[in-house]
């Protein structure tokens, strides 16, 4: 665990297994503890078992085995309406019949709040997310972006201490869904409370995250820190879905103080670093950033040749398809910059890179 | 883009590049497609117009028309009409009317005319009859003729009758329908205390009606609730049963619900044996009210439960799931969510029950009995026995008109917007 956890989390996965048809396992024991405060987001592909677990630390799942902790104390048992969390459902669930005030005082009023503290409170929440003038309206008649912003006010006006949202932002378009991941990111920092944030969009995981748990297949692939889960991927499927990854295919053919020697399937020995490749003699798959790949002038351990095949320009990069140890599909990320060499079509060049740069991971399944 | 594609005439409105006005064009441009529209509906109009629109405004038009007497008796009509009502009849008429009785009883149409007479007073008909046999004898004065056959033609409520009967257009057909009668002064009477039925009936109508609607809402809502949320298979399963009744003839359900529920029938005969009530006081289920009820909430149950379904169907999940975990017990979950998104659908079933019931006709007429008969029953037997079908028009004018007011009261609180039928 990191640092961030104290001593007591707040909330807490103990051994959760979750089954819908008793033949298959949609989460395999998951462990994972989230502090006070904290903003973790669970990334996955769909049906990765991201959403049933929150689903489950809502309480509209029971887990099939292990124990949920919400401030240490099991929640197996305890209603949904009872665990005071608030949520913000992936098409909003705002309900259509009630203004957007009604909307907002709906959780106070069945808390049997006094009708002026009510009011205060919704008009302080609307003020937050800057819709005050909104408050008469049926959710009907707001954009998008205004609707997911009452469905966030509506899931804080209660004052929960921990917040859940799932996918809230996937139905907005590009420019609204990066305004609103400032928003949510602004308004976590200013009340300080929990969030838990289901997501398949990774730019977005690594825009709000404190930490981000990586699913695949019901069990936690890697959870840590956006740019230590870019940087540094424990292992193939991470490195694959975080981001874009080249893939070389090989052999270890010897471990040296945490470094390994490759045998390429098609080209010579290189260098990286042994994260996740087992015992000498396992195949392997190397991992390397388009961005960490120099192109010419290679300072690195590692040299290949490479043959290019595509040219894509992109105002401040140029994307470049090349040809290495056999495979088509290696990609260069050349910044726009004066020093840097200008690439042709059907050119053959010098590629090479760090040893630190390239990761030996595991054989991911279907990575190849 | 520049202004020069969007320039406006002298009197501001919009131009398109030709110059015309754009609403123009667009009309222009429209015009093909609506035309289609327009073809392609074409011969449903027609057909909705041949076969509903035209019958009904026949039948509002015999509800206050009624030429049986001034076609046949084209004479003295007119006399009668122009007559105050109030002085003595005078020779002229008498003589119009002798001449009337003798052409309709070459023309074999008294007997249409007499009954449409005795309508207005009873005992007329023979009246006529009798001296239509003799007109053909009667010499002037015809005044002291018509008396020698029958004194009765010395009583002006007889002429008074008869001046009613030969006012082709006339509100005395509703007004019999509202339980008042319309007398020669133009006055509307109320009908004595045992002659009120027409009224009571609209009333039961309703309130049965009404009861059949609320029995469909409780036995239906829970039914839509739970095929809305099984499984899509099972839920296609259930919803065949609950299309079967669709599938058989309504005669047929009505007669089952015959087998079922009379005095030895299953029902009694499971009550009986398990001790609920004895061999000799079995339950009358059927013949009466309770057995138009029962049979009528059964057949028409599908219609409350389809609407309410698909609305349910629309509601999405997360709508409960947001309601639970804003701090919602399921009960205020249910009620104060859930509930409200499905008035929509209780709306349009409520709505489609109600005006189906206020108008049913077979169900009650097989087990009705005698107090389980509703204002269709009336209606029919109006039309088919007794042929007053002016009557019957404006009884039918009437429920017309209710459903029309309750739709319109129904727009008015829930919003015809706010119905949706699937």
């Amino acid at each position: 665990m990191t640092e961030s956890v104290t001593e007591r989390p707040f909330v807490h996965f103990d051994g959760v297994q979750k089954s819908y048809d008793g033949e298959t396992l949609v989460v395999k024991n998951l462990n994972l503890e989230i502090a006070p405060g904290e903003f973790v987001t669970m990334l996955g592909p769909s049906g990765s078992g991201k959403t049933t677990c929150l689903m489950m630390l809502a309480g509209f799942e029971a887990a099939t085995h292990g124990e949920i902790y919400l401030k240490g104390q099991p929640i197996n048992n305890v209603p949904p309406h009872k665990r005071n969390i608030g949520m913000v459902f992936q098409n909003y669930a705002l309900f259509p019949h009630m203004t957007v005030a009604e909307n907002l005082a709906f959780p106070l009023q069945v808390r049997r709040m006094r009708r002026r503290d009510v009011k205060d409170k919704v008009a302080r929440a609307l003020g937050m997310v800057q819709m005050d003038d909104f408050g008469n309206r049926k959710p009907a008649q707001l954009s998008g972006g205004q609707q997911q912003r009452v469905a966030l006010a509506r899931a804080l006006v209660f004052e929960p201490e921990l917040v859940l949202m799932d996918e809230p932002l996937g139905a907005l378009d590009k420019q609204l869904r990066e305004h609103m991941q400032y928003e949510i990111k602004h308004i976590h920092e200013q009340l300080g409370v929990t969030v838990v944030y289901v997501t398949h969009d990774q730019s977005e995981a690594l825009t709000m995250s404190d930490r981000i748990a990586v699913f695949d297949d019901g069990v936690i692939q890697q959870l840590a820190p956006p740019a230590d889960l870019y940087e540094r991927p424990d292992n193939a499927f991470v490195a694959q879905f975080i981001g874009e990854n080249n893939r070389l295919p090989g052999k270890v053919t010897a471990i040296e103080n945490g470094v390994a020697r490759v045998a390429l399937d098609q080209g010579p020995d290189v260098l990286a670093l042994a994260v996740n490749c087992g015992e000498v003699g396992n195949r392997t798959v190397l991992s390397i950033r388009p961005e960490r790949v120099q192109v010419n002038n290679v300072t690195g351990s590692n040299r290949l040749d490479g043959h290019v095949r595509e040219l894509i320009y992109l105002g401040d990069h140029i994307r470049c398809r090349m040809q290495v140890c056999g495979r088509d599909d290696f990609i260069v990320k050349v910044p726009n910059s004066p020093e840097h060499a200008m690439l042709r079509e059907g050119e053959t060049c010098t590629v090479g890179w760090e040893t630190d740069d390239c990761r030996a991971l595991d054989l991911a399944p279907g990575a190849m | 883009m520049t202004d020069a594609t969007a320039t406006h005439g002298p009197d501001g409105l919009l131009l398109a590049s030709d110059g015309t006005p754009l609403k123009t064009k667009l009309r222009q441009s429209m015009k093909a497609s609506r035309r289609r529209a327009f073809g392609l509906v074409l011969p449903l109009l027609l057909f909705v117009l041949a076969s509903f629109v035209i019958p009904i405004i026949m039948l509002l038009w015999t509800g206050v028309s009624n030429d049986t007497y001034a076609s046949n008796m084209p004479r003295s009509a007119p006399l009668l009409r122009a007559w105050d009502g109030a002085s003595q009849p005078t020779e002229e008429m008498a003589e119009a009317m002798v001449l009337d009785l003798i052409d309709a009883r070459k023309a074999k149409t008294i007997g249409k005319v007499a009954s449409r007479v005795n309508r207005e007073q009873s005992g007329t008909r023979s009246l006529y009859t009798k001296s239509a046999r003799r007109a053909a004898k009667m010499e002037a004065p015809f005044i002291d003729a018509l008396v020698k056959a029958d004194k009765d033609w010395a009583d002006p409520e007889t002429w008074r009758a008869t001046k009613i009967a030969a006012t082709s257009l006339t509100p005395a057909y509703y007004a019999a329908a509202l339980d008042y009668k319309y007398t020669a002064d133009g006055e509307f009477v109320e009908q004595s205390e045992e002659r009120q039925i027409h009224v009571k009936l609209f009333w039961k109508t309703i309130w049965v009606s009404g009861a059949v609607m609320l029995f469909c809402l409780l036995l239906g809502y829970p039914v839509a609730y739970l095929l809305s949320h099984l499984p899509a298979k099972k839920a296609n399963l259930l919803m065949i049963l609950v299309l079967l009744p669709f599938w058989t003839s309504l005669l047929v359900r009505t007669t089952a619900w015959i087998a079922m529920l009379q005095s030895q029938g299953v029902l009694n005969d499971i009550f009986v044996w398990i001790g609920i009530t004895g061999d000799e006081q079995r339950f009358s289920l059927i013949y009466n009210l309770t057995g138009t009820l029962i049979a009528m909430t059964h057949i028409l149950l599908p219609f409350m439960i389809l609407p309410i379904y698909s609305v349910m169907r629309a509601i999405p999940p997360s709508h409960v799931r947001a309601a639970k975990s804003l701090g919602a017990t399921n009960w205020t979950a249910f009620w104060r969510v859930y509930f409200p998104a499905t008035i929509p659908g209780i709306g349009a079933g409520g709505l489609l029950v109600f005006i189906l019931s206020i108008g049913y006709y077979i169900t009650p007429a097989l087990v009705g009995g005698q107090d389980g008969q509703l204002i269709s029953n009336f209606i029919a037997y109006h039309m088919q026995k007794s042929l007053n079908w002016s009557l019957a028009a404006a009884l039918g004018g009437i429920l017309l008109a209710i459903v029309l007011v309750l739709y319109w009261l129904y727009d008015r609180i829930v919003g015809i917007d706010n119905m949706k039928l699937g």
